[in-house]
């Protein structure tokens, strides 16, 4: 197939700058719709997608299948709410703690990689399950802390060049799209490394790998820690626009769906991830009120879609799984993967007909 | 000097002996096999070798340098690399990036290198893609470089993992069957890829069941047998071997 005029431009362009192009052309929309719903609603979703694309570096490079994830968003929201209110009366710039938590969030990936480095698929999951329960509950039981299940409340809020964030929803939506810039283009130059290269060795073979020369420890650490960070940004980016933080907010099903969106998207693509993201980001805020709306103008007052959320979820990832297993956006890995069976074949083919060449 | 050296080298898996009491020298620049029965404990001193196992007795001395112990990856850096009797390439990953896998071992970059993509990191990325094109090509491989190694013909999966041991730049390189399943002419296709590894400087120690093709390619072949070494010398000595014979054949009623 050749590409034509603009259409072979855009395939021509590096993939960084092509995510800069889109999130550009997102930056204008508030010209067309100043609803705060909608732009905090956006706001919301630009965090999620930094969750997803964190995970993304764990589950799809890596490939550890890390199912306690929301335990790095509490870690990173509530390095923002102690340090950064009147809480302890430490007050660390917004701009700062984006560093500071992401920082604080990498450790605490250490940490849980460390003990974790001899598990693989569902042991690994089990384990990191247990950290995604264990950590919620810490902050509600280190209630002379962390207030409990009251949670932390008048926090900072942000402040560039004496422009106060307050409690408007324009500027977060601003900072939203900005980190997510960030994390594109940081993702893209991991995938692009040596040390992305050593995360899918490991992925496919980690003994193999390590006869490459890998630190599989190293590699495997480095994993769990950048994928953290990136969910230290989305704590501080969700906490200071919410004002609040409390324990019930990272609860396991942050966690299954952040893994959803992977899924669902194409894990291990980038622009999968993100799509994924957005997709079930607005299925939970915007698509599923709007049908109870809609329902309720037709007549059926009694029905709220919104209960049916996780019921959606459900039929959504079965639906996923029997039509386009590897997600929407497959990268090429993934969709080769999943159609391996018949690769498989092919060289069973070869095999035999040399068998029967030799034999002849 | 050789460039490895087995002294005493031992083995156990619970009551298991797999490996007993093995001496071994391999001379720089040598083409040499190990031979022996199925069972025999081959693969195990490959994998002892490359620190998959820690000896229970006996040292692995590299370039004179005792290696036994050491970390999988910390070996691979010090110039051993291999491959693996059944074949464990990144299979859904491009042949490319296979061979530039093997060279992680030789390249620089760091974690912040990575993360803002300095110029040295783009740099490096740029020489490894090239040298792994090279190695294709050396290996006869260049027209697969974009596709998956899982769609690779067999021949060419084998000769593919050649190529990612190759990438590290070895000075010892140790083939776990390479010639399994193939056919009469990619044999030879083998034995010609061998010996032009050799010439350029590395050192060859091959586990193989062919007996055709070992006795063409070495200069010196070991033979085990239940973990231990029965014989030791040239092709000819070892072909009119007693103990060999019996070792594959058994004792003459």
């Amino acid at each position: 197939m050749t590409l034509t005029g603009p259409r072979k431009l855009w395939a021509s362009l590096d993939p960084r700058l092509k995510g800069f192009v889109i999130l550009g052309l997102c930056a204008f929309y508030p010209l067309f719709d100043q609803n705060p719903a909608h732009l905090n609603f956006l706001a919301d979703a630009c965090t999620f997608i930094l969750l997803a694309l964190g995970l993304n570096i764990v589950v799809g490079f890596a490939g550890l299948l890390d199912l306690g994830y929301a335990a790095f968003f509490a870690i990173g929201s509530y390095s923002y709410a102690m340090l950064a209110s009147g809480q302890f009366n430490i007050h660390i710039p917004f701009w700062v703690m984006l560093f500071v938590a992401s920082a604080i969030a990498a450790i605490f990936g250490i940490l849980l990689g460390a003990p974790t480095l001899r598990l693989r698929g569902d042991y690994l999951a089990i384990v990191t399950l247990g950290f995604g329960e264990i950590v919620p509950q810490t902050f509600l039981n280190l209630s002379q802390w962390t207030n409990g299940p009251n949670g932390i409340s008048a926090l900072d809020q942000p402040v560039l060049f004496n422009y106060r964030f307050g409690l408007q929803t324009l500027p977060y939506f601003y900072v939203g799209l900005a980190l997510v810039a960030l994390a594109i283009v940081v993702v893209h130059n991991l995938q692009d490394s040596r040390l992305g290269r050593s995360w899918m060795a490991i992925r496919e073979d980690e003994l193999a790998a390590a006869h490459m020369g890998i630190n599989t420890t190293k590699a495997k650490l480095s994993a769990f820690a950048l994928g953290a960070s990136f969910s230290g940004l989305a704590g501080v980016a969700y906490a200071s626009k919410l004002n609040l933080v409390s324990p019930d907010a990272f609860q396991f099903n942050v966690s299954i769906f952040v893994l959803s969106m992977l899924v669902l998207g194409g894990m291990g693509n980038i622009y999968g991830v993100i799509a994924g993201s957005f997709l079930l980001s607005s299925l939970e805020r915007f698509i599923l009120p709007q049908a109870t709306i809609f329902a309720h103008d037709l007549g059926f007052s009694q029905i709220d879609f919104s209960n049916f959320r996780f019921l959606m979820y459900g039929l959504i990832l079965a639906c996923i799984m029997l039509f386009r297993p590897a997600g929407l956006f497959p990268s090429r890995q993934r969709a080769a993967e999943l159609t391996a069976g018949k690769t498989d074949e092919t060289i069973a083919a070869h095999e035999q007909s040399m068998y029967t060449e030799a034999i002849e | 000097m050789s460039i490895l050296a087995l002294h005493g080298l031992t083995q156990r898996f619970g009551g298991l002996v797999a490996v007993k009491d093995l001496d071994f020298q391999i001379e720089e620049g040598t083409i040499v096999a190990m031979i022996g029965p199925n069972g025999a404990g081959k693969s195990t001193v490959f994998n002892v070798i490359t620190g998959i196992y820690r000896p229970t007795a006996g040292s692995v001395e590299f370039n004179g340098k005792v290696i036994q112990g050491r970390k999988t990856s910390d070996i691979a850096a010090l110039g051993i690399a291999r491959t693996f009797q059944n074949i464990r390439l990144f299979a859904f990953m491009s042949a490319l990036d296979n061979v530039m896998t093997g060279r992680h071992s030789r390249m620089r970059a760091t974690l912040a290198d990575a993360l803002v993509r300095t110029p040295f990191a783009v740099r490096e990325e740029r020489l490894v893609r090239e040298r792994a094109l090279e190695i294709l090509r050396f290996c006869g491989l260049e027209r697969d470089a974009h596709s998956f190694a899982s769609n690779l013909p067999y021949g060419a999966q084998r000769r593919l993992e050649i190529a990612r041991a190759l990438a590290g730049d070895p000075k010892l390189l140790l083939l776990d069957e390479p010639a399994a399943g193939m056919n009469p002419i990619e044999k030879d296709e083998l034995i010609a890829l061998i010996r032009r590894i050799r010439e350029s400087g590395v050192t060859i120690f091959l586990i193989e069941h062919d007996m055709g093709l070992v006795m063409r390619i070495s200069e010196r072949i070991a033979v085990l047998d239940y973990g231990e070494k029965i014989a030791e010398g040239p092709p000819e000595a070892i072909r009119t071997n007693e103990r060999v014979i019996e070792a594959y054949l058994g004792k003459p009623a």
